[in-house]
């Protein structure tokens, strides 16, 4: 497993630099000047404007530009803002907000999800299943932002029940209303995904003999079946913890969350390779790491399962 | 023939178990019912005429959607969407670029169910001819992808070693950014900001969208690549490209439409976003999403401006999911049974 583990890390260096080469090629590319736009239009003394591109690096080629970074990088120094605040610090500041969206947004997923899915499954062609295929169906299909929209019109504006939109400190109640548009979508999913595999599983043999032996009806679902039917819901909501933590743009758009996707659409509006690429970095890394946690959670919920 | 098939016992018979015979309770009153045998369908299987071909995977699936309502239900609806994009006339008399400040923001009429835009402009005709830009984008994407994804995994899968080490990492590198954010930096290039179009939506959502279709395509020809019939074709003189083109490809095509459907409908919400975030479609393409776009501030107001289009938006993309969801069933017969 330690071989394993190894080996997946070894796997995230290419993908790694690849895709902060990618993203730090296109920012490049984007055109406008980043160092004018910082006077708001107006003339700036030329030796200034050498200065500040000189301090950004903005004065070097690309490829030079991108070693630079590197450098950096590997002494953990992430860069500046065209602001002049560490890019670190900023990140430092929003990553917590993303965390606690993602994680009420993934625990919603979790547990309605699979609440849901399980007496849907256990249930196969009832009425509650039926509702539930064609809700999940339906939340599947409308977009976020309108999701995000109708909640905030119907549950922050009319109803009252919650802030409309977060404030700066973004405490953990003003979050439930994002988190329920950013977890809604997925939660289809993890409803549709544990169904499926729940009504697969009921009449497995081994359920038959747990029955058999006369073990309690909840027994049998919670320890037998749900066990056994939780790996593609385990691979979905890793996958999802995922990019959740990479920053939602048009949920924190909507609701303005001062998070990591609002940090990210900001910085790629001006231009500031520092943050989107360290941003973008972060990201592909819990996105791989996230995904080892449920290669290695599979061996624990299916011990025949082993990494060698 | 049918002598054989009566066991010698009769297992009908009730069955004392033997620990029910040495308890000291009387139970000679517990009883065991052996459940009765299966009975194999002789008749069934006798009658299967064996000159006859046997059903292929496409005829078995069509057989099973004419029967399935969710594919009917889906099937017709998308039948409508496209008729409406290629004959928006048909369907609105009321052109949408005229628009008149003195209706803005109006109700319902006579005439116009939806009421109007800030502008002035009628919101049902724009959702009817909205449909086109829409549906293209959904479309040409899927298409892209298709192409490309399905080469690079066809080929990743199909040679393996390093070829396939080098388009994993490769896809790995697009699949690892989120399709939004990508299309994002993407559509800030001067090539594609000055020239944004259908297609330029297309190209970069095709872009960041291609690895999902090469992973399936992968994983799918691995599975068929080795077959008896693709050694048989190769034994026969077929060059090995040959043998992936004419049979491993079309043995794999299955999960690969089935992805490709639902994937449509998520691209059309992808082109949604983009247009939502001012730097999809430009406004002068009527779509969905620049119709949202504009309702938003609006929304509080008069928000059957937002919620009509965001409705055929969300229909046409339901109707693309049930459509895929159908098609997983149909062409799964393993699943199909339970």
């Amino acid at each position: 497993m330690v071989m394993f583990t190894l080996r997946r890390f070894l796997q995230l260096i290419p993908v790694f630099f690849g895709a902060t080469l990618l993203v730090y090629f296109l920012v490049f590319a984007t055109p406008g000047d980043p160092i004018a736009a910082l006077s708001g239009g107006k003339p700036m003394a030329p030796a200034v404007q050498a200065a500040l591109r000189a301090q950004y690096n903005l004065d070097q080629p690309f490829w030079i530009q991108y070693g630079l970074y590197l450098k950096n990088l590997v002494t953990l120094n992430l860069g500046q803002t065209f602001s002049g605040q560490d890019v670190s610090a900023v990140i430092g500041r929003a990553y917590p907000v993303t965390a606690r969206l993602a994680f009420m947004a993934l625990a919603i997923e979790a547990i309605f999800g699979v609440l849901f899915g399980v007496i849907a499954g256990l249930r196969k062609g009832k009425l509650f299943d039926a509702t539930v295929l064609v809700a999940s169906l339906v939340v599947i299909a409308v977009p976020t932002f309108v999701l995000g929209f109708v909640l905030q019109l119907v549950i922050g504006v009319q109803l009252g029940w919650a802030r409309p939109t977060v404030s700066g400190a973004a405490p953990w109640n003003e979050l439930i209303l994002p988190a329920l548009v950013l977890g809604l979508v997925s939660l289809a999913y993890v409803i549709r995904l544990t169904r499926a595999s729940i009504s697969e599983n009921m009449n497995a043999d081994y359920v038959r003999t747990a029955t058999a032996k006369g073990l309690s009806r909840g027994r049998v679902v919670v320890v037998h079946i749900l066990r056994n039917s939780l790996i593609p819901v385990v691979t979905f909501l890793g996958a999802d913890l995922g990019s959740l933590m990479g920053g939602a743009i048009v949920t924190e758009g909507i609701f303005n969350v001062p998070g990591v996707g609002n940090l990210l659409y900001k910085a790629i509006l001006k231009g500031e390779s520092a943050t989107v690429v360290a941003v973008v970095g972060i990201l592909v890394i819990v996105f791989v790491v996230a995904n080892l946690v449920v290669d290695l959670l599979y061996a624990w919920l299916d011990p025949r399962i082993r990494y060698v | 023939m049918s002598e054989n098939l009566t066991p010698e016992t009769d297992l009908t018979k009730p069955v004392i178990p033997a620990a029910a015979r040495q308890g000291k309770t009387s139970s000679r009153a517990i009883v065991h019912f052996v459940a009765p045998l299966e009975e194999t369908p002789l008749a069934a299987i006798d009658n299967v005429d064996e000159s006859e071909a046997p059903l292929s995977l496409w005829a078995d699936a069509w057989r099973n959607l004419r029967r399935q309502p969710l594919f009917i239900i889906s099937a017709i609806l998308i039948v409508l969407v496209l008729v409406v994009a290629f004959l928006p006339q048909l369907f609105a008399n009321v052109d949408p670029t005229s628009c008149t400040l003195n209706d803005s923001s109006a109700g319902p009429r006579g005439g116009h169910p939806m009421g109007f835009t800030l502008q002035g402009c009628d919101v049902y005709s724009r959702m009817i001819y909205g449909t086109r830009a829409s549906l293209m984008v959904g479309v040409f994407t899927t298409l892209g992808v298709l192409v490309f994804g399905g080469i690079m995994g066809a080929l990743a899968g199909y040679y393996g070693g390093w070829v396939d080490a080098i388009l994993a990492r490769l896809g790995d590198v697009f699949f690892a950014l989120p399709l939004i954010l990508g299309a994002i930096v993407m559509m800030q290039l001067p090539a594609f900001r000055d020239n944004r179009s259908v297609w330029t939506v297309v190209l970069t959502l095709v872009i960041f969208g291609w690895p999902q279709i090469a992973r399936i395509t992968r994983g799918a020809v691995i599975e068929n690549r080795n077959a008896d019939f693709v050694t048989a074709a190769k034994a026969l003189g077929l060059s090995r490209f040959n043998a992936l083109v004419r049979h491993v490809l079309p043995n794999s095509l299955a999960p690969i439409i089935v992805v490709a459907s639902i994937s449509l409908g998520t691209f059309i919400v992808a082109e949604a976003t983009l247009s939502f975030l001012g730097i999809g479609l430009p406004d002068t393409v009527m779509s969905w999403g620049n119709d949202i776009a504009a309702a938003q501030p609006q929304v509080r107001n008069n928000p059957g401006v937002l919620l009509w289009p965001a409705a055929a938006l969300s229909v046409t993309v339901l109707s693309f999911i049930m459509l895929g969801d159908a098609l997983r069933d149909a062409l799964d017969p393993k699943a199909r049974k339970r």
